[in-house]
């Protein structure tokens, strides 16, 4: 059963990608201020959630693991913090060259840009810590440590940026705020983040069953060993 | 209760009573803050009037910079001889060996800052008397929450191989929050603005200790089970 939805799963999104790319490039109108460029913010938006959530997966893992000490939460949380960081990469990335046109600058110290940014940084110190831990447990437990203490960091980072922001002028506005898109757009953005959400989920996954190869591998590696 | 505490101020009078004894830590640290001002210095014309507006941020630099060289000693000294083991086995709870260290390490840093910033006064030509009762509570605020996380991540870091080259990475992109806070309500206190203004700051500030000082408390036992 687990393995008919995985194997379903990406059929179920390919559509639903190819529906949203249509619905971004042809289907949403083209923005009367920004033109073109602002086709990216549908995409954009949906990695940024997409991202934020797969870092809340890593904290569920984080948690799980040190209460119950089970190599699968540990597994769930390694998956969720790389695959985070390759879509906050694509969100850092799509940002600026939205940015550039319309601000004028390729980057601004807007309170959602730098919690992103040291979103990544921090997870990338995650991921760097567990590249210098061999030992399976401890690497486990370290990184663990690291995934709760992080994720609790997000909202502080969030809120002192924005207070920071506040209290600083204001030199670039992106668009007064709300944004008041049209319906069109909406319906645009509402068909791209499923489809990308989606898009996480399987690759979750996949990146879970190669861990657990991984774990396999590993396993008749030292059993042959033993023979030898 | 009274008990637990004792052996906690144990472990943070041992701590304190080497590094005022080998005095080692001390002048790498208070040398590391001093060069960090004047070195920033260079950044800027001399005499320049900006040279105010900035100079929160380099005391900043200056203290989180000089910290961080501390905390990154601050488990050595544990692993070598295996100490580690000696602690684990006092009959005191691991979370207590996390308080003592963090009151180790918080005296002892704040020690650093205090003898600090009378040079940082005179090498930015700035009057700080009027304004050090507000200044002293940025200190105290911002220092407790970057020692909270930096005792955590200091015994994790001993246990890594390269794990000094990983604290700062650790580190840096936690102390955010704490970074612009103490930045900016210090700004404003050296400007001479009323309490009203930074008083936000603060609130951030003693929110960030509360969470990471009971997240470090909860999880340190989970760092040092071997």
């Amino acid at each position: 059963m687990k393995e008919k939805i995985k194997t379903i799963l990406p059929y179920v999104d390919l559509p639903l990608i190819i529906l949203a790319l249509y619905m971004v490039f042809i289907y949403a109108p083209t923005d009367s201020y920004m033109g073109d460029i602002q086709r990216i913010f549908y995409f954009h938006v949906s990695f940024a959630w997409v991202g934020f959530l797969s870092f809340f997966f890593n904290f569920i893992g984080s948690i799980m693991y040190l209460i119950k000490k089970e190599r699968c939460w540990d597994i769930l949380a390694v998956s969720a913090a790389e695959i985070g960081i390759a879509f906050c990469l694509i969100v850092l990335t799509t940002g600026p060259i939205w940015a550039r046109p319309v601000w004028g600058a390729w980057w601004t110290w807007d309170p959602r840009l730098v919690t992103f940014l040291i979103l990544t940084f921090m997870y990338a110190a995650y991921m760097t810590v567990r590249n210098a831990i061999e030992e399976e447990t401890k690497r486990a437990r370290f990184a663990a440590v690291i995934g709760i203490i992080a994720f609790l960091n997000v909202p502080l980072t969030y809120l002192a940026s924005h207070l920071w922001r506040t209290i600083h002028p204001d030199v670039i506005r992106p668009g007064g705020g709300k944004w008041g898109l049209d319906p069109a757009m909406t319906a645009a953005l509402r068909i791209t983040i499923p489809a990308v959400t989606l898009l996480f989920v399987i690759l979750l996954l996949r990146r879970m069953d190669l861990e657990g190869m991984r774990d396999r591998v590993a396993e008749l590696k030292k059993k042959i060993m033993k023979e030898a | 209760m009274g008990y637990y505490l004792k052996k906690v101020f144990l472990i943070a009078a041992k701590d304190l009573r080497i590094e005022f004894r080998s005095k080692e830590k001390i002048y790498s640290m208070m040398l590391f803050s001093l060069l960090v001002m004047v070195i920033f210095n260079f950044a800027f014309e001399p005499g320049a009037e900006y040279i105010k507006d900035v100079a929160p941020g380099i005391l900043w630099v200056a203290f989180i910079f000089a910290a961080s060289l501390g905390l990154s000693r601050s488990f050595v000294l544990e692993k070598e001889e295996d100490c580690m083991q000696g602690l684990m086995l006092s009959p005191l709870d691991r979370s207590g060996i996390y308080l003592g260290k963090l009151i180790g390490n918080f005296i002892f840093t704040l020690a650093i800052e205090l003898i600090s910033l009378p040079f940082f006064a005179i090498f930015f030509n700035l009057s700080l008397t009027s304004s050090l009762p507000p200044l002293m509570i940025v200190i105290v605020l911002a220092t407790f929450g970057f020692i909270t996380v930096g005792t955590l991540f200091s015994a994790l870091s001993v246990g890594i191989r390269g794990g000094d080259m990983i604290l700062p990475l650790l580190l840096f992109p936690m102390q955010v929050p704490v970074i612009i806070s103490a930045v900016k309500s210090t700004g404003l206190i050296m400007a001479g603005s009323g309490m009203d203004t930074y008083s936000q700051w603060l609130k951030l500030l003693v929110a960030f200790d509360i969470i990471f000082f009971v997240a470090s408390f909860v999880i340190f036992e989970y760092l040092i089970e071997e």
